[in-house]
C-alpha cells in the first residue's frame, strides 16, 4: 500500500552536507497501524513528510497505492493527498477562521464533493463532537481540537492517515482517548495509520513499530514479535 | 462534479476563510479608495462641465457666430454686416472698454469694465439681474446694470446716478449671472452694462482708447454657422483691423479642450494617488500573506493545489478590492459635487452635476485592476508555501524569501508596469505623453524609493552600541527584514512633497509680485490722457502737492515692413514654406518657421524717450546716443526673437498712415510685473514726436484718501482719463490669487489624504512581527512603557525621515518649477514647510501607536500560546 525504497534526505548547510535520513526502506500493508518512533532529531518527522509527499527525497522513492509519488509534481501530490491521505498534527493545525464543521468540510470541498456539510457533521458526531459543530477552534479544548483534526483527517475516507505526535500537546488521559479514537477509526474504516511519536507507551499500542535513530531504521517489529532488527539498537532510544 | 460546482465550493471556502480577515483586508484595500475617488470625481466633473458647455454653448457665445476686433471695423466690414442684416441675419453689438466710474452722491470713483450693448443682446442665454427682469428695461433709457461689488466700492445704491465720461446713467439693477463670464472676471474690474445708443454721449472712446468690438450674429434657419464661416472667414480675418470669427462649435471646442486639459492634469494627480494606493495594497497584502502561511500549509496538506490556494486568496482580494473601489467611487461622486463649488470662479458655465456612468465605471475598473495587480505580487508567494510548514515551522521571512524567486512574479511585475502605461494612456491620449507621464510618475516614486533605501542603509550604518536600548531598537526596526521603511517613506514623503511643492511655488510667486509692486516708484497711474490734456493733468497733480514720477507718450502703430519686405509678403512666404514642408512631411520649427504672425500684425503702443527705465535692462546693442539723430528703436528681447530680427535690421512702421523706417540698435529685457508703463518698442527721441499720441502719467501720492481725491478731481474735469490705484491692483491680485490658492489648497489637502490609508497599510503590515517581538520583550522583562518607547522611536524616525525627504524633494521640485516654468528666482520657505513635516510626523506616530495598541494589550502568555 505504502512503500519506501532507499529513502535518503540530505540538507546542505554551508559547506557541510547533513544527512537526516539514510537509505530507509520498508513497506506498509493496507489497514496496518504503524508507529515510527525515535528520539528527537532521529529523522521521524522528515520521514513522515516524505511518506506523505509533503517533501521530496534526495534519493529513493515512495510508492503510495502503486503510484510513485516522488516522481509527481507538487500539485499532483496535493491532489493525491486530497484523495487518499489524511493528516493529524501535534499542534492540531485547525484553520482558526473556520468553525469545527467548516474545518472538516475543507478536504471534501477541495475535492468538490456534494453533501460536504452532512458528511462533516456525521464524522464530527462519530468523534463525539456533535454538540460542537459551530464552535471556532479557540472555543474548544485541546482534546476537542485534536478530535476535530481527526474528524477532518477521516472525513474523506483516506486510504492512509499520517499522525505526527498527535498526543504531544495533550494530557495523558486525553491522549489515551485520542489514540483509542484513532484505533477505532482504523478498524472501522480500514484506513492505514502511520503514527510518528517519541512516546513509547503510545507506540506500544501499534501493531508494528519502526525505530529510527540518526536517520537509520534500527528495528522494525510487529506486535506478535516477528520482525527484523536492521541495526544494533542504540542506547539513546531507551531514553526517548 | 462539474467545474462550476467545483468553483462554487472554492468560493465558499474563500468566503468562510476570509471571515476574520475581511476587515483587515478591507483596510489595505481602502488605500485605493482615495485614488479611485479622485479619478471618478475628476472624470465626472470634466464630463459634467463639458456636457454643460455643450448644452449651454450658444448661451456661452451669445449668438451663432461672434465677430470681434481690437479696433473699429473697417468700412468694408461694416458694409458687409449691414448687407447681412438686410439678408435676415440677426446682428447685435457689444463694445467693451475700461473707464472710470463715478458716483456723484458719494464722490467715489473706480476703474470699471464698460460694456455698451445694442438691443437684442445677447441672442441666446439670459443675463439675470437683481431685481429680476431689469435686463429687458436696459435699452429703454440712460440705464446701467452693474456688478454688486461696484455698489460696495462706490458706496452706491440702486437708483443712484453713475457717471461714465460725460454721460449720466441710473443704476437699474445688479448682475446675478452672465453666461460665459468667469466669476473671477468681476474681481479684475466690476462690469457695467449700458445701452450702446448712449456710448457716444460718454465721449470716452477717443484717439488711442483701447476697446474690444464684438458683434453677435444669429443665423436664419437656412444658413448654418459653419457654412457662414466657410464663406466669410477669410474676408473678415484678412481685413484691417483683423476681425476674428468664432462659431458656436469652435467656441465649444476651445472651452471643452481647456476643461479636458485641466482634467488631464488633475487626472495625473489622481493616477499618482491610485498608484500610491497600489503600493499600499501591495504592502498590506504582503502582511496578510504572512498571516496566512499556516493556513495555506494546512490547506496544502489537505489536498489543495497551488492553483486552488491562489484562487481562494485572489478571490478574497478581488472582492475586497471591489468594495474598496466602490467606496472610492461613492466618495468620488461626493467630491464631484464639491468641485464645482471649489472652482466656481474659474468655470465659464453653471455646471449641472449629474452622475457620469462612464467615469464611475472607468474609475471602478481601474481601481479594481490596480488592487488586483498590486495584490497579486505578494499573493503569488502563497503558491510556494510548502505543506511541510505544518510539521516544521520556518520563520515567515525565510518562507517568503524563497517564495519570491519566481518567474510568475516577474510576469506580474511586468504587468504592473504595462498597466501603469495603459492607464496613463487613458489620461494622456497620445503614446508619447503617456510615456512621459508614466516616466514622470516613476521618477517621483523612484526618487522617494531611492531616498528610502538610502535611509534604511544609513540607519544600519550609523547605529552605535552606545545609544540607549530603546533608540537602538527603534532604529534597528528601520532595516530589519520585512521592514516597511520604503512604504512609509513613499506614502508620507509623497504627500508632504506634493503639499509643500504647491506651497513653495505659491509663496514664491506671491512674494515676487509684492516685491515688484513695492519697488515701484509710483502708486497711481492716469492713462488715456489726450495730448491736449497732458499738461493740465500734470499741473493738477502738482497743484495738489504730489510728485509726477513719469510721463510716457504712447503712439499706436503697426509694422509695415521688415528689411524692405512688406508684412503681407513675409506672411505669404512663411505660409508657402510651411505648405512645402508639410508636403515633404516635415514640421517647421524655430527659425525656419518664419516670424510669428501675431507679432507681425498686432497694434503696437510704443513710446519714445532718451533714457532707460529702471524696469528694463539692455541685453544687446547700445542705448541711443544723445547726438545721434538717425531713427532707431530698442526692442523687447522676446519680441525681437518672435520677429526674427537682429541688431542692424530695419523695421518700417505705419504710424497713422505715415511710414517711418527705423534701425534696431538694441534689445531689452523688461520686468513687466513692475507697476510702470512698459513697452515692446522704444523709439529714439526725435523720431515720432509729431505723431498723434496720448499719455500715461505716473504719480506718487502718499495716502489712499489723497489718491481718491486726486482721481475724483481728474475724472470730473477730464472724464475720458482713467486712473488706477496701486493698492487696487494689489487687492485685485491678492483676490485672484486667494481664489487660486483655495482651489490649490483643496487639491493639496486631498493629495495629503491619499497618503493616510497607505500609511495605515504599511504600518499594519508589520503588526505580526511587532506583536511577537513586543511580547517577547515583555516576557524578557520589558515594561509596557519601554515597548511603547521603542515604537515611538521607530515611528518618530520614520515620520521625520519621510517628511524630511518630502520637504527636500519639494524644495528641489519648486526650484525646478520656478526656474523653468516661471523663469524666476527661488527662495525656499523652510519654516512653514517644516511645520507641515512635523504635523505629518505626529500623524505617523499616532497611526503607528494606534495600530500597535495590541502590543500593549497582549499578555506574554497569550502570544506564546499563539506562536
Amino acid at each position: 500500500m505504502l512503500s519506501a525504497t532507499g529513502l535518503t534526505k540530505e540538507y546542505q548547510s554551508g559547506a557541510h552536507r547533513l544527512t537526516v535520513l539514510r537509505d530507509v526502506t520498508f513497506a506498509v500493508e493496507q489497514g496496518e497501524f504503524l508507529a515510527i518512533v525515535g528520539p528527537s532529531g532521529s529523522g521521524k518527522t522528515t520521514l513522515l513528510g516524505l511518506l506523505a509527499g509533503l517533501d521530496t527525497p534526495s534519493r529513493g522513492s515512495v510508492h503510495l497505492d502503486g503510484t510513485d509519488i516522488t516522481a509527481m509534481d507538487e500539485d499532483d501530490r496535493a491532489r493525491l493527498r486530497g484523495a487518499k491521505v489524511g493528516f493529524v498534527f501535534q499542534s492540531f493545525q485547525l484553520i482558526p477562521t473556520l468553525t469545527a464543521i467548516e474545518n472538516v468540510q475543507v478536504p471534501l470541498e477541495l475535492r468538490g464533493e456534494a453533501n460536504a456539510s452532512d458528511r462533516a457533521a456525521d464524522v464530527l458526531r462519530r468523534v463525539g463532537l456533535g454538540d460542537r459543530l459551530h464552535h471556532f477552534p479557540t472555543q474548544l479544548s485541546g482534546g476537542e481540537q485534536q478530535r476535530v483534526a481527526i474528524a477532518r483527517a477521516f472525513s474523506n475516507r483516506p486510504r492512509i492517515l499520517f499522525a505526527d505526535e498527535p498526543t504531544g500537546n495533550l494530557d495523558s488521559d486525553t491522549g489515551t482517548r485520542i489514540v483509542e479514537l484513532l484505533e477505532s477509526l482504523n478498524r472501522e474504516s480500514g484506513s492505514t495509520v502511520v503514527l510518528v511519536t517519541h512516546d513509547l507507551a503510545l507506540a506500544r499500542r501499534a501493531r508494528r513499530v519502526i525505530r529510527l535513530s540518526d536517520g537509520v531504521v534500527v528495528s522494525d517489529m510487529s506486535a506478535n514479535g516477528d520482525g527484523v532488527a536492521q541495526a544494533p539498537q542504540t542506547s539513546d532510544l531507551g531514553a526517548a | 462534479m462539474s467545474e462550476t460546482k467545483r468553483l462554487q465550493r472554492l468560493m465558499a471556502i474563500a468566503w468562510r476563510e476570509s471571515r476574520t480577515a475581511r476587515r483587515r483586508l478591507l483596510l489595505y484595500m481602502s488605500s485605493i479608495s482615495l485614488g479611485v475617488s479622485a479619478l471618478v470625481a475628476i472624470d465626472s466633473f470634466t464630463d459634467n462641465v463639458s456636457r454643460s458647455v455643450r448644452e449651454q454653448s450658444r448661451a456661452l457665445l451669445g449668438g451663432d457666430v461672434s465677430l470681434s476686433a481690437r479696433d473699429r471695423y473697417s468700412a468694408k466690414a461694416t458694409t458687409l454686416l449691414d448687407s447681412l442684416a438686410t439678408a435676415g441675419v440677426g446682428v447685435t453689438h457689444v463694445t467693451t472698454f475700461a473707464s472710470m466710474g463715478l458716483v456723484p452722491r458719494s464722490g467715489l470713483t473706480r476703474l470699471v469694465q464698460v460694456r455698451a450693448v445694442s438691443a437684442r443682446y445677447p441672442f441666446y442665454g439670459e443675463i439675470t439681474t437683481e431685481p429680476a427682469g431689469a435686463w429687458a428695461r436696459l435699452q429703454s433709457g440712460r440705464h446701467a446694470i452693474v456688478d454688486p461689488s461696484l455698489l460696495v466700492s462706490l458706496d452706491a445704491q440702486l437708483g443712484d446716478t453713475l457717471m461714465l465720461g460725460t454721460a449720466r446713467f441710473v443704476i437699474l439693477a445688479t448682475l446675478r449671472s452672465v453666461p460665459g463670464d468667469l466669476g473671477v472676471s468681476a474681481a479684475i474690474g466690476p462690469r457695467i452694462y449700458i445701452p450702446d445708443a448712449y456710448l457716444g454721449e460718454t465721449g470716452l472712446l477717443v484717439f488711442g482708447s483701447r476697446a474690444e468690438y464684438e458683434t453677435l450674429l444669429k443665423m436664419p434657419p437656412s444658413l448654418s454657422p459653419a457654412r457662414f464661416a466657410g464663406r466669410f472667414n477669410v474676408r473678415f480675418s484678412t481685413d484691417t483691423p483683423r476681425v476674428r470669427l468664432r462659431t458656436v462649435a469652435e467656441n465649444e471646442f476651445n472651452l471643452t479642450q481647456s476643461i479636458d486639459q485641466l482634467g488631464d492634469f488633475l487626472g495625473i494627480v489622481g493616477l499618482v494617488a491610485l498608484l500610491l494606493g497600489g503600493i499600499g495594497v501591495a504592502s498590506g497584502v504582503h502582511a496578510f500573506v504572512m498571516r496566512k502561511i499556516d493556513t495555506v500549509a494546512v490547506l496544502r496538506c489537505l489536498g489543495a493545489t497551488s492553483g486552488q490556494v491562489l484562487f481562494i486568496y485572489v478571490l478574497q482580494a478581488l472582492a475586497m478590492g471591489l468594495v474598496g473601489a466602490l467606496a472610492g467611487a461613492v466618495l468620488g461622486v461626493g467630491f464631484q459635487f464639491a468641485l464645482p463649488w471649489a472652482l466656481k470662479d474659474f468655470l465659464p458655465v453653471d455646471v449641472n452635476v449629474t452622475l457620469a456612468p462612464m467615469a464611475i465605471g472607468l474609475g471602478l475598473g481601474i481601481g479594481v485592476w490596480v488592487a488586483l495587480i498590486f495584490s497579486l505580487r505578494p499573493l503569488l508567494s502563497l503558491r510556494r508555501i510548502s505543506p511541510l510548514q505544518t510539521l516544521r515551522r520556518e520563520s515567515d521571512a525565510d518562507v517568503m524569501r524563497r517564495a519570491q524567486r519566481d518567474s510568475a512574479a516577474m510576469v506580474v511585475s511586468f504587468a504592473i508596469v504595462a498597466s501603469v502605461l495603459v492607464i496613463a494612456l487613458t489620461r494622456a491620449g497620445t503614446v508619447e505623453r503617456a510615456i512621459s507621464y508614466a516616466a514622470a510618475i516613476a521618477g517621483a516614486i523612484g526618487l522617494l524609493w531611492i531616498a528610502a533605501v538610502l535611509l534604511s542603509r544609513a540607519a544600519k550604518q550609523f547605529t552605535r552600541p552606545a545609544w540607549p536600548f530603546v533608540l537602538r531598537q527603534g532604529v534597528a526596526n528601520l532595516y530589519r527584514p520585512g521592514n516597511q521603511t520604503r512604504a512609509v517613506i513613499l506614502s508620507l514623503g509623497f504627500g508632504v512633497f506634493l503639499m509643500s511643492t504647491l506651497y513653495q511655488v505659491q509663496r514664491n510667486l506671491l512674494n515676487q509680485l509684492d516685491l515688484k509692486l513695492e519697488q515701484s516708484r509710483a502708486n497711481v497711474v492716469f492713462f488715456d490722457v489726450q495730448e491736449d490734456q497732458a499738461q493740465a493733468v500734470d499741473s493738477l497733480i502738482r497743484a495738489a502737492g504730489h510728485r509726477v514720477v513719469q510721463e510716457a507718450p504712447i503712439v499706436p502703430m503697426r509694422i509695415a515692413a521688415i528689411n524692405g519686405r512688406s508684412v503681407s509678403q513675409i506672411m505669404a512666404d512663411a505660409d508657402n514654406a510651411a505648405k512645402a514642408a508639410r508636403a515633404r512631411g516635415e514640421r517647421l520649427t524655430g527659425a525656419r518657421r518664419g516670424p510669428s504672425s501675431w507679432a507681425l500684425r498686432r497694434e503696437f503702443r510704443s513710446t519714445f524717450r532718451g533714457e532707460q527705465m529702471p524696469s528694463e535692462k539692455l541685453v544687446s546693442g547700445k542705448w541711443f546716443a544723445a547726438n545721434d539723430r538717425t531713427p532707431q528703436i530698442s526692442l523687447e528681447r522676446e519680441l525681437a526673437s518672435e520677429l526674427h530680427v537682429a541688431l542692424g535690421d530695419t523695421i518700417t512702421w505705419n504710424v497713422q498712415g505715415v511710414r517711418i523706417p527705423t534701425v534696431v540698435t538694441s534689445t531689452r529685457e523688461v520686468t513687466w510685473a513692475r507697476f510702470e508703463p512698459n513697452f515692446f518698442v522704444v523709439f529714439s527721441p526725435g523720431t515720432i514726436e509729431k505723431a498723434p499720441k496720448q499719455y500715461a502719467i505716473l504719480a506718487h501720492v502718499p495716502t489712499s484718501a489723497a489718491i481718491a481725491a486726486l482721481q475724483r478731481s481728474v475724472v470730473l474735469r477730464y472724464p475720458n482719463v482713467s486712473s488706477l490705484d496701486l493698492s487696487l491692483i494689489q487687492r485685485t491680485i491678492s483676490n485672484v490669487i486667494g481664489k487660486v490658492t483655495s482651489a490649490i489648497r483643496f487639491m493639496a489637502i486631498v493629495s495629503l489624504a491619499f497618503g493616510i490609508p497607505v500609511l495605515f497599510s504599511a504600518v499594519a503590515a508589520t503588526r505580526r512581527e511587532r506583536l511577537r517581538e513586543g511580547v517577547l520583550l515583555k516576557t524578557l522583562g520589558a515594561t509596557r512603557r519601554q515597548v511603547g518607547r521603542i515604537m515611538l522611536a521607530e515611528y518618530a524616525l520614520l515620520g521625520a525621515l519621510g517628511s524630511l525627504t518630502g520637504v527636500v524633494l519639494s524644495v528641489g521640485g519648486a526650484w525646478l518649477l520656478m526656474k523653468f516654468v516661471f523663469e524666476t528666482s527661488f527662495t525656499p520657505a523652510i519654516a512653514p514647510v517644516l511645520l507641515v513635516g512635523a504635523a505629518m510626523t505626529a500623524l505617523a506616530i499616532a497611526i503607528g501607536l494606534a495600530t500597535g495598541r495590541e502590543v500593549f494589550r497582549q499578555t506574554p502568555m497569550a502570544a506564546l500560546r499563539e506562536a
